[in-house]
C-alpha cells in the first residue's frame, strides 16, 4: 500500500462521502457546549456542539467544510464519542492524539481498540500538514466540552 | 527561440521527494528556487564583507555600504525606478503597509505640513480591487478604519478580470487611493494598468501597484506603468527571503512621514521632536537585511541575463499547457480566463477547482508523485469566494519550470477525480 493509499483508506473515503453527525442538532439538554474551529491554512472550518447528560456525552452534531480528513475525521468522532462516557471520549481524545503524533507508526493494541474505525488515520500521521485537518473536529470537541461544563463549578 | 535549459542553476531542483520521485517544483507563485549566483552572492558578502551599514569609518563597513547601495541600483534600475526611489523593506508585505501605515500617520498628524498632502480622513475613499492578495487589502481596509476613509473596490467579472465598467463610480474625486495588484495570484490575470492610472491621475489619487506576480516574470518599467508606488518581493524573483522593495517616486517618498520609527532614518532627535532624513533612509530605520538586499540585487542580475522579454515568453507557454491542459479534463474548472493565444494579459499559472474534491487532497495526490503545487485560498479569500469556491490548487512556474513540468502537472490531475470517486 503506497503511502497515498495509507492515508486515503477505503474507511476514510466512506466517512467523507457520507458523514456522520452532520448537521447541528438541539439537543434539548441543559449543559451544552458549542465551539468554531477554523484551520487557517485552508480554512476549512467546523462548528460542533455537544450536549451533556451527567457524565454521559449524550449528543454530539456539527457542521462544516473541508478536505476528506478533516470531514472524515469529525464523522468518526461522533461515533466514538456520542452515548459515551466522558471518560471514555477524553480516552479516545488521547489516543487519536497519540495516533497522529506516531508518524504513520500505529499504536498499541489496546489504544487501536479504542479508536476503532479512526485507526484507519494512522497514515496522516505521516503529513504534518495534514494533522491539523484531522485534528480540527478535535479540537473542536474539546473546546465545545470545556464550554458544556462552564458552569459545574 | 528557446529559452535555455537553466535547471543545472538551481541546486535545489536536483534533489528528489516522496520516495525517491524527482521534484516537479510548480510553486514558485508563493516561493521561487534560487539560483547558484544569488546563493553565492549572499554567502561571498557574508565571508568577506559583512559590516555594518551606513554607520562606520572602517574598511568592512564601507564595503558593506557600497555592496548595499550598489544592490539597490542595481535593482532599481531592474524596474525602470532611479536607486533613491527604491526603500528596502523586509517583504512585500511590508512594503504596502509602509505606504498605508505611513498614510495613517500623516492623518494622525506625523510629518506635520510636510506630510500634510497625505492626510486622509472621513468622506476620503481609499480603493482596492477585488482581486487582491490579502497584503494589498487588509492594510488599506484597516487604513480606512484607522482613519474613517471608506474603502471600496473594482469588482471582478466571472473571468477574474476587473470590472472596468464600474471603474468611473468606484474610482471618483473622493478617491485618495488607488491600490491594485499588477498581476492576480490566482487567475493569472493581468491588470489593464495604464487605464487605472489614467483614471486615478484624472480624480487625483495615489497609485500603488502590487508587483509581486508582475516584477519576477515580466519586464516592468515603473517608469512607463507611470505608478506612484510598486511593491516588489525578493524571495518570488528567485532572490532570498526576507527583503522585498518599494518603489515610489522621489518627491512622494521624501514628505511620507516614516511608517516605523528608529534610528539611521532621523536627521535631529532631541527628547520631544524627531526629524527625518530625505528617502530612502528615512524610511529604513534599524539594521537592514544587507546580506539579502545584495541577494536580491544577484537575482536581478540574473534574470536580466536571461531577459526579461524572453522569461515571459517562455512562462506564456507554459500558461498555454497548463490552462489548455486543465480545460480538457471533466470536473476540473479553470480559475480565471479560459487559454485565448490571441490574449496576453495572462502569467505562466493555472488555478483549479476540482469538482467534489477539496484542494488539500488535490495537493495530497499531486505531492505522492513529487509535484509541489500550492493549495488553499492562496492569501486571496475575497478572490476565491467571487469565483464560487473556497479554495483552488494552483501550479505556477518561473525559469527553471519545464514544458514537462506542466504536462505532469495536467496528467497528475487528471487522476484526481476517479482517485476520489467522484469520476462523472
Amino acid at each position: 500500500m503506497s503511502s497515498l493509499e495509507q492515508m486515503y483508506q477505503q474507511v476514510i473515503m466512506d466517512h467523507a462521502r457520507e458523514a456522520h453527525g452532520r448537521g447541528l442538532t438541539d439537543p434539548g439538554l441543559i449543559q451544552v457546549g458549542q465551539s468554531h474551529q477554523v484551520n487557517t491554512t485552508c480554512g476549512d472550518e467546523v462548528t460542533l456542539r455537544v450536549g451533556l447528560d451527567g457524565d454521559r456525552v449524550a449528543s454530539v452534531s456539527w457542521e462544516g467544510q473541508g478536505c476528506s480528513i478533516s470531514q472524515a475525521s469529525v464523522s468518526v468522532l461522533h461515533d466514538l464519542v456520542e452515548d459515551h462516557t466522558l471518560a471514555e471520549a477524553e480516552s479516545a481524545m488521547d489516543a487519536f492524539r497519540d495516533l497522529m503524533q506516531a508518524k504513520g507508526e500505529g499504536l498499541d493494541d489496546d489504544k487501536e481498540d479504542l479508536l476503532g474505525d479512526a485507526t484507519a488515520f494512522v497514515g496522516v500521521g505521516k503529513y504534518p500538514a495534514r494533522i491539523k485537518c484531522a485534528m480540527l473536529g478535535w479540537m473542536a470537541f474539546k473546546d465545545a466540552l470545556i464550554q458544556a461544563r462552564k458552569d459545574e463549578s | 527561440m528557446t529559452f535555455p535549459d537553466v535547471r543545472d542553476d538551481f541546486p535545489l531542483l536536483t534533489r528528489t521527494v516522496r520516495n525517491g520521485k524527482p521534484l516537479v517544483y510548480l510553486d514558485s507563485g508563493a516561493t521561487a528556487q534560487k539560483p547558484r549566483a544569488v546563493l553565492d552572492a549572499e554567502r561571498e558578502f557574508n565571508e568577506r564583507h559583512n559590516g555594518a551599514v551606513a554607520r562606520g569609518a572602517h574598511l568592512l563597513a564601507e564595503e558593506a555600504t557600497g555592496l548595499f547601495e550598489a544592490a539597490r541600483a542595481e535593482v532599481a534600475a531592474f524596474v525602470g525606478a532611479r536607486a533613491d526611489e527604491i526603500v528596502w523593506t523586509e517583504n512585500a508585505t511590508a512594503a504596502l503597509n509602509l505606504v498605508a501605515g505611513a498614510i495613517g500617520n500623516a492623518s494622525a498628524g506625523i510629518g506635520g505640513e510636510e506630510s500634510a498632502a497625505f492626510r486622509i480622513g472621513p468622506g476620503d475613499e481609499i480603493c482596492v480591487t477585488e482581486a487582491e492578495h490579502h497584503a494589498n487589502l487588509v492594510p488599506w481596509q484597516q487604513l480606512a478604519v484607522r482613519t474613517g476613509a471608506t474603502l471600496r473596490w473594482i469588482p471582478v467579472d466571472d473571468d477574474g478580470r476587473l470590472d472596468l465598467d464600474r471603474l468611473d463610480t468606484v474610482v471618483t474625486e473622493r478617491t485618495r487611493v488607488l491600490a491594485f495588484t499588477h498581476a492576480s495570484n490566482i487567475t493569472g490575470v493581468i491588470s489593464p494598468v495604464e487605464t487605472l492610472v489614467a483614471r486615478a491621475k484624472e480624480v487625483g489619487a495615489l497609485t500603488v501597484l502590487d508587483g509581486c506576480q508582475s516584477v519576477p516574470h515580466l519586464p516592468v518599467d515603473v517608469a512607463a506603468l507611470d505608478v506612484d508606488f510598486m511593491a516588489f518581493s525578493g524571495h518570488k524573483m528567485l532572490g532570498p527571503t526576507g527583503i522585498g522593495a518599494l518603489f515610489g517616486r522621489k518627491a512622494l517618498l521624501d514628505a511620507l512621514p516614516p511608517a516605523v520609527f528608529g534610528g539611521g532614518a532621523v536627521k535631529t532627535v532631541t527628547m520631544e521632536t524627531t526629524s527625518w532624513q530625505e528617502a530612502p533612509m528615512r524610511h529604513e530605520p534599524g539594521t537592514q537585511p544587507v546580506a539579502q538586499a545584495v541577494g536580491m540585487a544577484a537575482a536581478a542580475r540574473y534574470l536580466s541575463a536571461l531577459g526579461m522579454d524572453a522569461v515571459a515568453a517562455h512562462e506564456r507557454e507554459l500558461a498555454a499547457i497548463l490552462r489548455e491542459g486543465v480545460a480538457d479534463i471533466p470536473g476540473v474548472r479553470l480559475l480565471g480566463p479560459a487559454w485565448d493565444s490571441g490574449a496576453t494579459d495572462v502569467i505562466g499559472l493555472a488555478a483549479v477547482a476540482v469538482d467534489g474534491v477539496h484542494p488539500h487532497d488535490v495537493g495530497q495526490v499531486l505531492d505522492d508523485r513529487g509535484i509541489a503545487a500550492r493549495v488553499g485560498h492562496h492569501c486571496g479569500q475575497p478572490l476565491h469566494r467571487r469565483l464560487g469556491v473556497t479554495g483552488s490548487t494552483r501550479a505556477s512556474g518561473h525559469v527553471y519550470t519545464t514544458q514537462d513540468d506542466a504536462r505532469a502537472f495536467v496528467e497528475a490531475l487528471a487522476t484526481v477525480p476517479s482517485f476520489f470517486g467522484v469520476s462523472a
